[in-house]
């Protein structure tokens, strides 16, 4: 091997710019075949610019009260209009976003990562770790997610903090529950006996070994997640026991505009359902299209 | 079942093994249904240097025997002494130094490799894990010497197991296992998957390794020209049980179990005249289930020559002449 050997780091160029056109083609080639899971993708892009962007984008401060222009209908100053208390209800949209953001990435990324680790570790030591700890998860399951995340922000109180804890600890046993039975049939797939044979430790073979080959029914529940969260956060904000006034919410918004304001003001509620409906739709569609994609058996139909 | 008596002691020793899968039902309130005897009672020796064959159909416990040795499952009973040391009751901790020195090879290529992982990364982790080399560089020097010595180019090292052959993908396998400098290699069905003319050159690595580094060899396969071929000895297992076990040529031509001779009958002549020629009596009747085996001896319900002793007293391994062992008590 003393021949032409490339130098290190001119091989680590090489290969980072080899895995950056592999990547770029990947999209590429998502967008391609998946139009429907593409409109999916504008949706979500458009919700995480507008939520990240909020502080730049919002033409008026989403918590200032303006006694002058209540309920106002959409106009050229209030594109969205007003709410009951005068505050410009894009604004409100733009920031609600990041509320959603928050709540929903965080809840999904932290439910999904036990999730993982728990469904994962209980298929690889099996027997009566197994037993317990899914009998454990199914007293978990047993109740809805929205009963159970209402029973922890009864326990805890309100609050975004809170939200996001009530609704991680509901997504927790469903992540578990589909990745174990993904990580059972890998369990006995030859090559985890040769990392047993090998001697690797337990932590390696779960987190070398298998977590990378149940990562695809990962990443689709993974986006369901984020969706299940947000429509979560939007009706616990909207029975009052999720993010509390004034910070903006969508489903907070929707409750302050569906009861009283249903006739007069219908904007109030329109916008914010609109920005629900087309989140949760927009990112069920990019997570059926990732199905269709990392599913190998559906895969180049 | 020793082979002639020579002066030190054997590398593996395999005495009175059993390994019992139990088979329960009900979630709280288990009640053993009963138990699979995958292994019942096996002896066996395996002296440095050499390549014991073991063969027989499937479900007749030769994986399960390949796995105790490894150490994948803890045998029920019995005695695994390897160099003196009996690592049937190892425990975890213990059995890390034995992981280097004793490895495996599996059956099928493809589910044996991490299909997430490079090949480079496959081959380099064990020498990680285990300290062998601590600096990168020279692991992968390591990595691409294996790939050489296995008939791989070494510019494999950046691939993805998809993205090669089954024998290709076989000589990743075979690297793996060598990336520890073991002694004992466990090849399990190690040919089984493979095309003819890929077996042949399989095969023919298995015996450039075994005479470079020494290695001794655990061959369990079902192909018989295959074990002719590569093995010194060969042990022929039935329900759990190896009902005889004799040097290669010893075994092939004059074969004494009733099993024995019937499974080389069944081997077919890859010559059409002769095969139709030949007479042929295949076996009567299933191999009966290992959870619950018949009594005496195992294979007295489709022995030909059986009499009724044989469905009450269990015949022991004799020796009929040197190094030529047969558990039936009807030949001589």
């Amino acid at each position: 091997m003393t021949l032409a050997a490339p130098t290190p780091t001119g091989n680590a160029v090489v290969a980072s710019g080899y895995a950056a056109r592999r990547a770029l083609g990947s999209v590429l080639s998502f967008f391609r075949r998946q139009p429907v899971g593409s409109i999916g993708v504008v949706l979500m892009l458009i919700v995480a610019f507008a939520g990240i962007f909020a502080n730049v984008l919002a033409p008026y401060n989403p918590t200032a009260n303006d006694f002058a222009a209540m309920t106002q209908p959409p106009s050229w100053a209030h594109w969205l209009g007003t709410d009951q208390l005068g505050r410009d209800l894009l604004s409100r949209i733009l920031f609600g976003a990041r509320t959603a953001l928050v709540v929903g990435v965080t809840s999904a990324v932290v439910g999904g990562a036990s999730g993982l680790v728990l469904g994962v570790g209980s298929a690889y030591f099996g027997g009566r770790i197994d037993l317990v700890l899914q009998r454990l998860l199914d007293i978990v399951m047993s109740f809805p997610l929205i009963i159970m995340a209402l029973a922890v922000v009864s326990i805890f109180g309100t609050g975004v903090h809170n939200v996001i804890f009530a609704i991680t600890i509901p997504l927790i046993p469903r992540c578990a529950r589909v990745v174990r039975s993904s990580a059972l049939a890998i369990r006995e797939v030859p090559y985890i006996d040769a990392a047993r044979a090998l001697g690797y430790s337990h932590r390696r073979i779960i987190l070398r070994h298998m977590v990378p080959n149940v990562v695809a029914p990962f990443l689709i529940m993974l986006t369901s997640f984020v969706g299940q969260a947000i429509l979560a956060e939007a009706a616990l904000s909207y029975l009052g026991l999720g993010v509390q006034e004034p910070v903006p919410a969508w489903g907070l918004m929707l409750q302050g505009g569906a009861e009283e304001y249903a006739t007069t003001a219908p904007w109030i509620a329109i916008f914010p359902g609109l920005a629900i409906m087309l989140t949760v739709f927009g990112i069920n569609l990019f997570g059926d299209a990732l199905r269709d994609v990392l599913d190998p058996k559906l895969r180049d139909r | 079942m020793n082979p002639p008596s020579e002066n030190r002691p054997p590398l593996l020793e395999v005495r009175g093994l059993k390994m019992y899968f139990p088979v329960s039902e009900g979630v709280l309130a288990r009640r053993q249904l009963g138990e699979v005897k995958a292994v019942d009672g096996v002896n066996l020796t395996i002296e440095k240097g050499e390549t014991l064959g073991l063969v027989g159909e499937s479900g007749c416990g030769k994986t399960t025997m390949g796995r105790c040795i490894l150490r994948l499952e803890r045998p029920t009973a019995g005695e695994i002494r390897y160099d003196g040391v009996d690592i049937a009751t190892l425990d975890r901790k213990s059995l890390l130094s034995l992981r280097r020195r004793i490895q495996v090879i599996f059956q099928d290529p493809y589910s044996s490799l991490n299909p997430r992982m490079k090949i480079g990364t496959i081959l380099s982790e064990p020498m990680k894990v285990h300290g062998i080399e601590p600096d990168a560089h020279r692991r992968a020097e390591r990595v691409r010497e294996l790939l050489t010595l296995c008939g791989l180019n070494p510019g494999f090292i950046d691939r993805y197991p998809h993205e090669m052959s089954g024998g290709q993908r076989q000589r990743v396998g075979i690297a793996r296992a060598l990336a520890l400098e073991p002694e004992f290699i466990v090849c399990d069905e190690a040919v089984s998957a493979l095309d003819v003319s890929i077996q042949a050159q399989i095969i023919n690595l298995l015996e450039d390794l075994r005479e470079k580094f020494a290695l001794t060899y655990l061959f369990i396969a079902h192909d018989l020209s295959v074990v002719r071929h590569l093995c010194q000895r060969v042990a022929v297992m039935y329900l759990g049980r190896v009902v005889e076990l004799a040097s290669c040529d010893e075994l092939f031509d004059h074969p004494r179990h009733p099993y024995t001779k019937a499974l080389l009958a069944a081997v077919p002549v890859p010559d059409p005249t002769v095969e139709a020629g030949r007479t042929f009596q295949p076996l009567s009747g299933e191999v009966p289930s290992p959870i619950n085996p018949p009594s005496g001896c195992v294979f007295h319900p489709r022995c030909p020559i059986a009499v009724n002793d044989c469905k009450q007293i269990r015949p022991e391994p004799r020796e009929l002449h040197s190094g030529h062992w047969v558990a039936c008590g009807e030949v001589a």
